[in-house]
C-alpha cells in the first residue's frame, strides 16, 4: 500500500527469520538472570509493608550477624544532596525518612546464597510509625488528603492548589464556549482507568559489581543501558564513564525497563562487600509491588457535535496519579486525547497528583490509552445518540497532513485518513453479529520519538558487515536494521550482523522507547553505512586511478559513473574488503545524532465481542488492527507490534488493575490475581499495515510499537454497549462490573 | 537575529505575565530558550526540567537548530515514550 514511488526494494518489506530467533527458541539467549560471576553474592531487598509510614529506626545487626551475610545497605549508604529527578530516583530506590508505598525498599542485604540473603532480609528490624495514606486519584487530589510530600509542586502549580498536585497544565485554542453553543448535542461524562502493569514476562534482574575505586560493571535486563548508567551513577554519586553497563536479552519492557529500581542496590551492596559482584532477581510480587506501572486516571470530557457529526468544540480535564513522585503522563494523555480530530476550539487541563503507590514508569504510549478511553468512548456515545456511523464521524473530523493539531503545532505527514479508509473497507465490518454480540470502533495516536542515537558499522574482511547499536532488541529491531543496512549496501540479509553493545562501545543512546529503534537507530545505521560506502568508493577510485566523484555504489559494488569515468568492471564489496588492509586499513562508518524527521502514527481498531448475560464475561470474537507504519521494513514484526499492543490493551480494558486494601496494601501482586490475557483468551488478531511513507526517514519508517495499545480500551467499551446497551466508563470492565451495568440497564 | 513568536502552553501564563504567546529575539532554539528565561525567569525551572520544542510540526532537541520569524514554534511538555 506504499504511496511513494520508491518502493521497489530487494529486502525491505521481506520477512526473513530474525537473527536472534535460534538462540531464543533453543534457550541459548541470555537474559538478565542468566549471568553469574566468580565470587558472586545474592541480594535481597527489605520492603515496606505499609503504604505510608515514617521510618523510626532500622536495626541491621541481626542480619549482619547471620553467617554468610556480606553487606547490608540502607539509605545511609547513599550520598546526600541530590535534587530534582535524581532525588526522586534515589528516594524510590531506597526510602529515606518515610516509606511512601507498599513495597518501597527500605534496606538491602547481600549474602553468599539467595536463601541466606532472603533470611537476612527478614532479620532486618524496621520500626515504622504508620501515617495516613491515599491511593485513589480523586481522593488524593482532595484538599484534605494525606500529604505525600511537602513542597512537591513545581512552578506550574497555581497557589492554593491541593497539596498533592505536583504539576499543572492547561492549553488549547479557540472559543470553546461558542463551539458548544453552536453544537446540536453537547455531552459531558467522567471516565476512570486503573493503573496497570506492563506485565513483561521477564522480571527485573541484574548483576552489579562496584569496587572501592568507583569503577564498576553491570549486566542488566533493560531497555536502555545508557539510562541505567546515568541513573545508577547519579543515585550513587559515581563518575558516569566508570560504570560499564551491558544489556542482556530482554523479555519484554514496554517502557517499564527504561528506569532503575533495584540496580543501584546491587552496586551499593557490591561496594560494601569489597567489590564482590551482587546479583538481584526480582520476584513477580516485587515487580508488581515495587516497579513502575502506569498511572491511574480520572477524566472529565465534554464534546459538542452537530447533527452531521462535525465536532464543534472539546474540553478535557484529566487527573492522574503516578505514585508518590511527579511524572504521571497526564501531559501526553492530553496531547493525544483529541489528536485525531480537526478542531477549531479545544481546552485541556491536567493535574499530576501524588498518591501512595509505586512511582509510575512509562507504559507503551504513556497516557494515550487513558485519553483515548475517555474521548473515543464519548465520541461513540454521541454517535449513538445522533444515530451516526462512528467510522464516518471519525472520517469527517479526521486530521490531515498540515492541519493544526489539537495540542497546537501543525501535523507533518500523517495517515489517519488512509487508516480510516482501510477500516471502512475491511471485511470484518461485514461479519454478522448474533445475540449478545456487539462491535466497537476506536482510533488512537502516538507521536513517536527520536532520541540520542549513536551507531557504528564496519565492513569485515570477507565483505560482510557488522553493525553496533545501542538500542536493545525487543520487537525484532536487529532484523529490521539488518534489512536496511543490507538493502543500502546491496548485500544479502544474512551477510549483516547487528550487535546490541554495551555502554563502553558507543556514544550515548537513549533506550528502545518511544517506538524509536527502527526509526532512529535504523536511520543512523543507514547514515553510517553511507559513510562506509563513500570510503569504499574512494578505495575503488584510487585503484582505478580516477576521481572519487566518478564512482557510485550500486548492487553491492563500486561502479564507474558518468561518461568520463572510464570503463572498469564493478568492484564488489568482497573485493574491496579483501584488500582493505593494503588500501588504507579498516572500513567503517559512524553516525551520531538526534535524528530528525519523526513520523507520527495513527491507528484504528474494530472489535467484535460477545457478553455472557449471566456472568458478564466478555469474549473477544474478532479483532482488527489497522495502523500506519510509514513503511514496514519487516512486516511480521510490525504485525507483531500491532497484535501485542492490542493484546495489552484488551487486558487493560477487561481485567487488569491494581487492587489495594483499606491499608493501602496491594492485594493482587501475582499473575494468578493480576489477570493478563493469555493465548486462550484471544482470537488471532487481524492486522492491516497502512503505508504512508514518512518523508523523514530514508526508507519511510514510522515507529509502530505504541499506538496499538491505545484504541482497545474504548473500542471494547463501545462494543459492550453495542452488545448490551450498557455503557461502562470505569475500567477494568471485568465480569462483575459488566453484569452490574447490564442489570442497571434492565432495571 | 530576528524576532520570533513562541507558543507556550497556557499553564505557563502565570510565569509570563499572562501571555501564552511570547516574542523574543533569537536565531536558534538555544537563543530562544535563553531569551525566554531572561525575559521571564519564572519559566527557567520548567525549561531546565525539560521541554520539547516543536518547529513547524517537528520536534527538535538541538539548541543549534536555526529559527526564523516564518517558523511556527511551540514549547511542549517533554515527550518520551514506552
Amino acid at each position: 500500500m506504499a504511496k511513494d514511488e520508491f518502493n521497489e526494494f530487494k529486502l525491505v518489506g521481506t520477512r526473513p527469520d530474525r537473527p536472534d530467533g535460534l538462540d531464543k527458541v533453543t534457550g541459548r539467549a541470555r537474559y538478565g538472570a542468566d549471568i553469574s560471576a566468580p565470587g558472586m553474592l545474592w541480594g535481597a531487598v527489605v520492603r515496606s509493608p505499609h503504604a505510608h509510614a515514617r521510618i523510626v529506626r532500622i536495626d541491621t545487626s541481626r542480619a549482619e550477624a547471620l553467617d554468610g551475610v556480606k553487606a547490608v545497605v540502607t539509605r545511609a549508604d547513599f550520598p546526600e544532596g541530590l535534587t530534582g529527578e535524581d532525588w526522586n530516583l534515589q528516594e524510590n530506590t531506597m526510602a529515606g525518612e518515610r516509606a511512601l508505598y507498599d513495597g518501597h525498599a527500605v534496606a538491602a542485604v547481600a549474602a553468599t546464597s539467595k536463601l541466606i540473603a532472603e533470611d537476612a532480609a527478614r532479620l532486618v528490624e524496621v520500626e515504622y510509625e504508620i501515617l495516613p495514606h491515599v491511593t485513589d486519584v480523586d481522593d488524593a487530589i482532595r484538599p484534605d488528603a494525606p500529604v505525600i510530600r511537602e513542597g512537591a509542586a513545581d512552578a506550574t502549580v497555581p497557589e492554593g492548589s491541593p497539596p498533592n498536585v505536583a504539576r499543572y497544565m492547561e492549553f488549547g485554542f479557540g472559543d470553546v464556549d461558542a463551539g458548544f453553543a453552536e453544537a446540536d448535542l453537547v455531552m459531558e461524562k467522567t471516565y476512570k482507568t486503573e493503573a496497570t502493569h506492563q506485565g513483561y514476562i521477564e522480571p527485573h534482574a541484574c548483576l552489579g559489581q562496584l569496587g572501592e575505586d568507583g569503577k564498576g560493571d553491570m549486566w542488566v535486563c533493560t531497555q536502555g543501558q545508557w539510562f541505567i548508567r546515568k541513573m545508577c551513577t547519579a543515585v550513587l554519586g559515581l563518575e558516569t564513564a566508570q560504570l560499564r553497563v551491558t544489556p542482556s536479552e530482554i523479555g519484554g519492557g514496554f517502557g517499564g525497563k527504561t528506569t532503575i529500581f533495584m540496580e543501584p542496590l546491587s552496586l551499593a551492596l557490591s561496594r560494601k562487600a569489597g567489590g564482590r559482584p551482587v546479583k538481584i532477581v526480582m520476584s513477580r510480587s516485587e515487580v508488581l509491588r515495587a516497579t513502575g506501572p502506569t498511572a491511574s486516571a480520572s477524566m472529565d470530557v465534554k464534546i459538542g457535535m452537530k447533527k452531521d457529526g462535525a465536532i464543534t468544540a472539546a474540553r478535557a480535564e484529566f487527573r492522574m496519579q503516578g505514585g508518590a513522585f511527579p511524572g504521571a503522563p497526564v501531559d501526553m494523555a492530553l496531547y493525544c486525547a483529541f489528536a485525531g480530530y480537526k478542531l477549531s476550539a479545544v481546552q485541556h487541563i491536567g493535574y499530576d497528583v501524588l498518591a501512595n503507590r509505586p512511582k509510575c514508569a512509562a507504559y507503551r504510549a504513556p497516557g494515550s490509552p487513558m485519553g483515548a478511553f475517555a474521548v473515543e468512548s464519548l465520541v461513540d456515545e454521541m454517535c449513538r445518540e445522533l444515530a451516526l456511523d462512528p467510522i464516518e464521524v471519525r472520517q469527517k473530523n479526521a486530521v490531515k497532513t498540515g492541519d493544526k493539531a489539537s495540542y497546537g503545532p501543525k501535523f507533518g505527514s500523517i495517515g489517519l485518513v488512509e487508516v480510516l479508509d482501510a477500516v471502512k473497507d475491511h471485511p470484518n465490518l461485514a461479519a454478522p453479529l448474533g445475540p449478545n454480540q456487539g462491535r466497537g470502533v476506536a482510533a488512537g495516536y502516538w507521536f513517536n520519538h527520536n532520541g540520542e542515537t549513536s551507531v557504528s558499522m564496519a565492513i569485515s574482511e570477507d565483505g560482510t558487515a557488522q553493525v553496533s547499536v545501542g538500542t536493545p532488541d525487543i520487537g525484532g529491531s536487529r532484523a529490521s536494521i539488518a534489512l536496511m543496512v543490507a538493502e543500502t549496501l546491496g548485500i544479502s540479509y544474512d551477510d549483516v550482523r547487528v550487535n546490541v553493545v554495551e555502554t563502553g562501545a558507543l556514544g550515548v543512546n537513549e533506550p528502545t522507547h518511544g517506538s524509536r529503534a527502527t526509526f532512529a537507530t535504523g536511520k543512523a545505521a543507514v547514515e553510517a553505512t553511507g559513510h562506509a560506502i563513500r570510503e569504499m568508493c574512494r578505495r575503488a577510485a584510487r585503484e582505478w586511478g580516477i576521481d572519487e566523484e566518478a564512482v557510485e555504489w550500486a548492487d553491492g559494488a563500486a561502479q564507474p559513473a558518468g561518461p568520463n569515468a572510464g570503463k572498469f568492471p564493478p568492484m564488489t564489496i568482497k573485493e574491496i574488503a579483501g584488500k582493505m588492509g593494503g588500501t588504507g586499513g579498516p572500513i567503517s562508518g559512524h553516525h551520531e545524532s538526534v535524528p530528525d524527521g519523526v513520523g507520527a502514527s495513527f491507528g484504528a481498531h474494530v472489535v467484535d465481542i460477545e457478553v455472557d448475560p449471566e456472568t458478564g464475561r466478555v469474549t473477544i470474537l474478532r479483532y482488527l488492527v489497522v495502523q500506519d507504519a510509514g513503511r514496514a521494513i519487516h512486516p511480521s514484526y510490525v504485525e507483531g507490534q500491532y497484535q501485542g499492543g492490542a493484546a495489552q490493551g484488551i487486558g487493560w480494558a477487561l481485567n487488569e488493575e491494581y487492587i489495594y486494601d483499606d491499608m493501602g496494601r496491594l492485594q493482587n501482586p501475582i499473575f494468578l490475581d493480576y489477570r493478563v490475557p493469555v493465548a486462550s483468551d484471544l482470537p488471532m488478531i487481524d492486522t492491516v499495515i497502512v503505508e504512508v511513507p514518512n518523508p523523514g526517514h530514508p526508507y519511510g519508517v514510522r515507529g509502530v510499537g505504541e499506538t496499538g495499545i491505545t484504541p482497545p480500551l474504548p473500542a471494547i467499551a463501545n462494543a459492550i454497549e453495542a452488545a448490551t446497551g450498557a455503557r461502562l466508563r470505569d475500567l477494568p470492565m471485568n465480569p462483575p462490573k459488566v453484569l452490574a451495568a447490564i442489570k442497571a440497564v434492565k432495571a | 537575529m530576528a524576532t520570533v513568536k513562541v507558543h507556550l502552553w497556557s499553564g505557563l501564563r502565570r510565569l509570563t505575565d499572562g501571555a501564552d504567546v511570547v516574542t523574543v529575539d533569537a536565531a536558534t532554539v538555544g537563543e530562544m530558550l535563553d531569551a525566554l528565561v531572561t525575559a521571564h525567569p519564572g519559566v527557567g525551572p520548567v525549561i531546565e526540567a525539560g521541554v520539547s520544542v516543536v518547529i513547524d510540526g517537528e520536534m527538535t532537541t538541538s539548541r543549534h537548530t536555526g529559527i526564523s520569524p516564518d517558523n511556527e514554534i511551540y514549547l511542549m511538555q517533554r515527550l518520551k515514550g514506552g
